[in-house]
């Protein structure tokens, strides 16, 4: 049996809540980004945070919100290099993603004794999730839930066909660029909990499941949402019980669910 | 002065890409009730001539008037259907909802859909005789069937002008009849002026009323009823006889 027992430390009360908001994140940009087919920039959203990260470090400020500006930058300077240059976006995708990643690397090195902190934000660390970042997660939860709510339609019409829709007036490049500074918000809070290597696991894998089983936006991202908290209990609960990563835990958790669910759908 | 009257009225228009003209020198007008068939060569500049009457492109010179306005202030009153609408076949939507899409350039940001805007997606799907497949979702129809829908998406705001850019490629030959026949009942029975770009010149020059050919220059005879011998002047700009050969080949189908 499980008990539950857990749930007595401050710590692990932290860890749920901060994962439970994620998931609620994942829930919806995850699908967006899975339906405008923008995982790779927000693989590379999610490296290049690392820049900003090592540079909160460097200077002594919150890493976290070095690590979202550096996220919101990296994804106006793809959008504009790719725009306005001959560079085309993979490409632009790609520098941006390992230049970060350089200076992360970097700047953390340079900081001295934050090699534990280093291997924290590759692979993640939940458990060192504090009551001030669970507030922080929250609150971006809140904005970005009132921005969907309010920008529902004109997200649908960006995701289906934006050729059509520009044509008739809707405003794209705006829109795109609300997408991707949303998706920055997402990943460096996704970072916290399971590592800049397997966010873009945790951000996709419930709305790919979820996909497959509903028909309508709403009911994806709903049931995304659902697949998001329980991926991230269970992985934190088993990670509790065996002593082992809980990054890598709640991703092998998705993972399995994920494979269990294309064979079962064949 | 620009005549009151004319719907779309384009006056020594010039586009450059690149420092090369795409297009040169246009001319036109369009009154309302007008079926005009653009066909060209490839790269002639079609698409790109349906992207300024949108408003997509600025003119480097010259001037346009879509009902007597700049051509971003009319796109409520006009339609469009794009050359191949790309999506993800799997995309959760009805196609009530597709047709909805189409609602956008009359509601702008921040509007939702109301009553009205569902009425005027059911009265769509009618018209493109889509009716009874408003609740199935987008990518179990037909290519053929897709199309409808998405010409009915550019009728829900009831578009007094409707532009379409090459609608039938990708469409058996069985299916591009049926639409043919859909822009003329358009056309004919609603009163929406058409501007159908194509490449297939038999097909366009037995339902249109009007044709023009561009390549970089518009070569347009007029608003004169097609005869046989307009076909011929018609494709009397070079590049049109390099590219299709022989212009009798070109034949009108009597009803």
């Amino acid at each position: 049996m499980i008990d539950l027992d857990f749930l007595q430390y401050d710590f692990m009360r932290n860890a749920l809540a901060a994962g439970l908001a994620a998931s609620v994140l994942c829930g919806i940009i995850g699908v967006y980004v899975i339906l405008n087919k923008i995982v790779f920039i927000s693989d590379g959203i999610a490296h290049a945070a690392f820049g900003g990260i090592g540079l909160g470090y460097y200077l002594g400020y919150d890493p976290l919100a070095f690590g979202i500006g550096s996220a919101v930058l990296t994804a106006l300077g793809i959008a504009m290099v790719s725009s306005r240059t001959r560079v085309s976006e993979d490409t632009a995708i790609g520098v941006f993603m390992a230049t970060g990643m350089a200076l992360g690397i970097m700047l953390l090195t340079l900081s001295q004794g934050y090699a534990k902190d280093l291997f924290g934000y590759l692979f993640g660390n939940i458990l060192a999730v504090t009551r001030s970042d669970v507030l922080l997660i929250l609150a971006l939860t809140l904005i970005i839930l009132a921005i969907v709510f309010l920008l529902y339609q004109e997200f649908l019409l960006l995701s289906f066909d934006p050729i059509y829709e520009e044509a008739i007036g809707l405003p794209v490049q705006s829109l795109r660029l609300l997408l991707l500074a949303m998706v920055a918000f997402s990943v460096v809070i996704l970072i916290k909990i399971v590592g800049i290597i397997m966010v873009i696991a945790l951000l996709t894998i419930p709305g790919a499941i979820s996909r497959r089983h509903m028909k309508s936006l709403p009911a994806i991202m709903a049931g995304s949402i659902f697949l998001g908290a329980v991926f991230v209990t269970i992985g934190l609960i088993i990670s509790y019980e065996l002593d082992v990563p809980s990054g890598a835990t709640i991703i092998l958790t998705a993972a399995a669910a994920f494979f269990l669910s294309t064979l079962l759908s064949r | 002065m620009i005549a009151k009257e004319s719907i779309v009225s384009i006056r020594d228009l010039w586009i450059y890409q690149a420092e090369h003209a795409v297009l040169e020198d246009i001319n036109l007008q369009l009154f309302p009730g007008d079926f005009l068939g653009l066909i060209g060569p490839n790269g002639g500049g079609k698409s790109t001539l349906l992207k300024v009457m949108l408003g997509l492109i600025k003119p480097d010179r010259g001037e346009i008037a879509i009902f007597g306005l700049p051509p971003a202030a009319a796109r409520s009153r006009m339609g469009y259907v794009p050359q191949k609408t790309v999506f993800d076949r799997s995309f959760p939507v009805k196609v009530l909802d597709v047709v909805l899409m189409g609602r956008y350039s009359r509601k702008g940001l921040l509007h939702r859909y109301g009553r009205q805007d569902r009425q005027a997606a059911f009265r769509a799907l009618a018209d493109v005789g889509m009716a009874d497949r408003a609740g199935r979702q987008i990518g179990a129809l037909s290519g053929g069937e897709q199309q409808r829908v998405f010409v009915a998406r550019s009728l829900v705001s009831d578009p007094e002008l409707l532009l379409l850019d090459e609608p039938t490629a990708g469409i058996d030959s069985a299916q591009q009849t049926d639409f043919y026949d859909l822009l003329c009942h358009l056309n004919r029975d609603l009163g929406i002026a058409i501007v159908l770009v194509s490449h297939d010149v038999t097909a366009v020059s037995s339902y249109v009323s009007k044709i023009a050919c561009l390549n970089q220059r518009l070569y347009y005879h007029g608003s004169v009823e097609l005869s046989n011998e307009d076909i011929e002047k018609a494709y009397g700009c070079p590049v049109e006889m390099i590219a299709h050969g022989t212009p009798h080949r070109v034949l009108r189908k009597h009803d």
